[in-house]
């Protein structure tokens, strides 16, 4: 039989299965042969916070949505074209996002009277009407993965393992991947068990055949190589991203990054990938607490390092007190906050934007600080590198804010070489300037940022703390004048950065438009997404992405008053917007969803299309 | 910076070449502590001891917390961090872990310490951070003018507790060799001789070194430590602790107790071969931590000296040679090298 080849543009497939059916695996894999054959690709893992949840149910479902596409392409989709259930746990977990008509490709061995009723179905969804408008495949994967390895030395319970690998065939054949990666990758992951390798590999392949000969699968799809700007690609998550970035800033510097940090979802994999590279002469500390994981970073940079504390949200909570001793003994610290869900414990592994405010203002008394964020999972190396330029340049405390959606989301990179890198050194002082005596908040009238006098250089011993410190000597002040005027020197030195950023830009390739949406952070993918389809509907609309919070680019205030109306989405209550009306008194209209999730494409372009009516 | 170590704890630490006085030490800072503090006696002492250690002042640095000792730092002429409550080992743990050539000293208190910092000390001294810890011991809140703290005798009628504290006080020797401290000693701010013997000791020790220093606070806990001051009773509740001898006082000695146990007797009634001989430097902390509750409940017999002494790694020294074995396997990092591991395609 002759199978059909359909030509497609892009795909969403979501894959989704028991947290222990190796859904994510499934992902990286199909993700690794995508990005191999050239497609541009965006990724979301979507796991729960329980490390096991009971086998079956609704808590424990893990899924991993990968968009592909023959275009450049901004967000890891909206809806799933193809939805694939190892359960019914999965099915029901995720069938409110499939839209009518995609294809439900179901492991109908696990659909038993036992697994429907632990999910609340009282009948065989697989077998009444109740999925008639989508296209449903049974497929028994699970038995025809024992059938497949029915040869191998294994218990059933083992061969059953490998049926993620016959999904991953199925699929690969479906949407025509190269197979010898996988292939690769199993012989590797598995060196020390050949047995297993073989099987999976068996597995794997059984389900690409199963494809090309069974009639449950009339077509097959392709989708065309993506053109992308020429250069060495990797696909890269946000937290490794940032990690690479932290290491380039490293090396940027020529300081030795010391990193101290405490455990917490989703911000432990920085902690992970940076221990893995001692030989950069990086130092990890996984410290007693958050406290200590800012305090051991701060006493490093005292002397000399780079330090970095990685964190989420409440991990700053606590961390704030340290930050404001940052801010006030004028020394180099990056604090990264991968924003969740909160308040308080709120959803760990749930994506959010509300920290905002908190990287702002939750310190005592007057503290700025800049604040970076990151606007898609590949922009976190290029936004822990500007936030280690500003660290070291101005001495201070940067906030990095990256998030969930960032952090474990996934996307080609087009890998920089370490020679397109800024350099962001900075010298040492090394002697006194003040005649013969050392003033270590003598500040440099271009930056207003004080030496940087490390402990081993002779004849600049001084003292430093959290204590007010008198204008240049930095010896404890109690003096009403130089309080007020140390507060504004502070508050000045960060205000003094707008003139080191770039401008913010807007595009607005056809002129005209009386509508700007504007964002931060990982709302940029979606929005510019949402942009596209109202462009490509003829309609019209400006937009522009901030990456640096505070300060705000210097012609902030002049875009923003440029437009009729300016539309900011945000996965928070409003915290951007509040900053910019009471900066700017520019009445700016708010889109808020606070669900833990990403914003989808077609959500925002529908708001948008709302304002543009609205003229 | 080198990350190649020559060596362990002090003696990575530059030496200097010019002789240094008590002078050299002293901060150009007029001293503002109540007249009459016993910070004072520490600070003489400490800055006329440390010119015999021989070291770069610009090596030195001095780390502190919040309270009354914590003002410490700004009085040494050498490098120092007054910081927060009770973060200073943190802070100080990042500096020592990331700069050998440092002789780092933390100057904390009773509730700097035991209370809002209990965290970060017990941590500090199980991970054995080149650290020299001289916890100033009041037994009261001093700079917030008069609560208890948690060295605090049970019933201690202060401005937060007018009807007596309720709570069990630690005891810092006792809580630190629990944590399994690898250096763990008690003085006495008005006994310079026996003070500065025990921070060269301290100096020298490779990890963590825990000092308390029972210092009085003559505005709001006067004479906390008058027994071990008094003439007339000094000699007979002061059991000296050197490694070696036997652990007596004028009066008193320690034997091992029938019950398993040790206990204090009256000197006289013993056999100089029943009387504990002091080990130092013995693996096993128990015996340190007996010694550690000899003073239990109402200093009766108060130990005095360095209950234990014992030579392990430093965390410090452990995290250099994993930089280095890490250069040692595969070379040094290479930021191209890393950027481009993995699986990677090429476009155009």
């Amino acid at each position: 039989m002759t199978k059909q080849v359909q030509q497609l543009d892009r795909v969403i497939i979501r894959f989704a299965g028991d947290s222990g059916d190796g859904m994510q695996l499934t992902g990286d894999r199909f993700t690794a042969g995508t990005a191999e054959f050239g497609n541009d690709l965006s990724t979301l893992p979507n796991f729960p916070a329980e490390i096991r949840a009971p086998a079956g149910t609704l808590p424990g479902v893990s899924s991993f949505q990968l968009h592909f596409a023959d275009h450049d392409i901004l967000t890891p989709g909206d809806a799933p074209n193809v939805l694939v259930a190892m359960n019914p746990a999965a099915l029901k977990a995720n069938l409110g996002d499939l839209p009518r008509g995609a294809d439900i490709i179901a492991n109908t061995d696990e659909f038993t009277k036992r697994n429907l009723q632990k999910v609340g179905y009282e009948a065989n969804p697989l077998e009444d009407d109740s999925l008639a408008e989508w296209r449903v495949h049974p497929v028994p994967l699970t038995s025809l993965t024992v059938k497949a390895l029915e040869g191998f030395d294994l218990s059933k319970k083992d061969a059953e393992r490998s049926k993620n690998m016959f999904a991953l065939g199925l699929l690969s054949w479906l949407y025509h991947r190269p197979t010898e990666a996988t292939i690769s990758f199993l012989e590797t992951k598995f060196a020390k068990k050949p047995d297993i390798a073989k099987a999976n590999i068996a597995a794997f392949t059984a389900g690409w055949n199963y494809g090309e000969t069974t009639e449950s699968f009339s077509v097959s799809y392709e989708i065309k190589p993506a053109p992308l700007p020429a250069g060495v690609y990797r696909n890269i998550s946000g937290n490794q991203a940032l990690a690479y970035g932290l290491i380039a800033a490293s090396v940027q510097s020529k300081l030795p990054l010391f990193l101290g940090s405490y455990p917490i979802t989703p911000a432990s994999d920085i902690l992970h990938e940076l221990s893995k590279h001692k030989r950069f002469g990086i130092r990890t500390f996984q410290a007693e607490d958050e406290i200590a994981g800012v305090g051991a970073a701060l006493g490093a940079s005292f002397g000399g390092a780079l330090g970095v504390t990685t964190t989420s949200g409440p991990g700053v909570a606590l961390k704030a007190e340290t930050i404001g001793l940052a801010v006030t003994t004028e020394l180099p610290l990056i604090v990264v906050d991968v924003q969740r869900a909160g308040p308080s414990t709120g959803m760990p592994t749930k994506t959010e934007q509300t920290d905002l405010l908190m990287a702002m203002y939750g310190r005592n008394g007057e503290s700025p600080l800049p604040i970076v964020a990151a606007m898609s999972p590949s922009d976190c190396f290029d936004a822990a590198v500007e936030a280690a330029r500003l660290a070291v340049k101005y001495r201070t405390p940067v906030m990095l804010l990256s998030d969930g959606y960032l952090a474990n989301g996934s996307e080609p990179w087009r890998v920089p070489s370490a020679a397109e890198l800024p350099d962001i050194s900075t010298a040492f002082a090394t002697e006194p300037n003040d005649g013969e005596k050392f003033l270590p908040f003598k500040r440099d009238p271009e930056t207003l940022a004080r030496p940087w006098a490390i402990p081993g250089t002779a004849g600049l011993e001084h003292r430093i703390g959290g204590i007010e410190k008198a204008d240049g000597t930095g010896n404890i002040s109690y003096d009403p004048d130089n309080h007020d005027r140390m507060v504004r020197l502070r508050q000045a030195k960060i205000d003094g950065i707008a003139k080191d950023i770039p401008a913010l830009e807007v595009d607005d390739p056809d002129g005209g438009a009386r509508v700007l949406v504007l964002g931060w952070g990982s709302t940029y993918g979606p929005i510019a997404a949402a942009v596209r389809r109202i462009r490509k509907a003829g309609g019209k609309v400006a937009q522009a992405h901030l990456r640096h919070l505070n300060p705000l680019p210097a012609n902030t205030g002049e875009v923003l008053k440029s437009y009729d109306k300016v539309l900011l989405p945000e996965i928070n209550l409003g915290q951007l917007a509040l900053l910019l009306r009471a900066r700017f008194l520019v009445d700016i209209i708010s889109y808020n969803r606070v669900r833990g999730l990403p914003f989808k494409a077609e959500e925002l372009a529908g708001v948008i299309q709302d304002v543009i009516d609205s003229e | 910076m080198s990350e190649l170590l020559n060596g362990r704890g002090l003696s990575l630490v530059p030496k200097s070449d010019a002789k240094q006085g008590m002078k050299d030490y002293k901060s150009d800072q007029e001293v503002r502590w109540c007249p009459g503090c016993g910070d004072y006696a520490i600070l003489a002492a400490v800055q006329s001891f440390v010119p015999e250690l021989g070291l770069k002042r610009e090596n030195m640095v001095f780390v502190s917390g919040i309270g009354c000792s914590s003002r410490f730092p700004y009085y040494m002429n050498t490098y120092g961090f007054h910081s927060i409550h009770g973060r200073a080992p943190a802070i100080a743990t990042g500096l020592a872990a990331s700069r050998p050539d440092l002789s780092v000293w933390v100057i904390t208190g009773d509730g700097d310490s035991l209370s809002i910092g209990g965290n970060h000390l017990i941590h500090a001294l199980r991970r054995n951070v080149n650290l020299n810890i001289l916890l100033f011991n009041n037994r009261i809140y001093g700079l917030t003018k008069g609560q208890y703290s948690p060295t605090s005798e049970v019933g201690k009628i202060t401005k937060s507790t007018p009807m007596g504290s309720l709570d069990k006080p630690f005891n810092p020797i006792s809580l630190a060799i629990g944590a399994e401290a690898s250096f763990v000693a008690r003085t006495i701010d008005s006994d310079r001789k026996h003070l500065q013997s025990v921070l060269r000791e301290a100096a020298e020790h490779n990890g963590t070194s825990l000092v308390e220093i029972y210092q009085n606070c003559n505005i709001f806990n006067d004479g906390a430590f008058d027994q071990l001051k008094d003439p007339e009773q000094r000699d007979d509740i002061t059991l000296r602790l050197e490694h070696g001898q036997p652990i007596v006082s004028a009066s008193k000695a320690v034997r091992r107790a029938a019950d398993g146990g040790i206990e204090v007797v009256d000197r006289a009634s013993v056999a100089e071969e029943e009387i504990l001989v002091h080990d130092a430097h013995r693996a096993d902390p128990s015996l340190a931590f007996a010694l550690s509750r000899l003073d239990e409940p109402a200093f009766e017999h108060v130990p005095i000296g360095i209950f234990r002494s014992v030579d392990r790694p430093s965390y410090d020294e452990q995290m250099a040679a994993q930089l280095e074995e890490a250069v040692a396997q595969r070379g040094p990092g290479d930021l191209d090298n890393l950027l481009l591991a993995g699986d990677t395609w090429r476009i155009g």
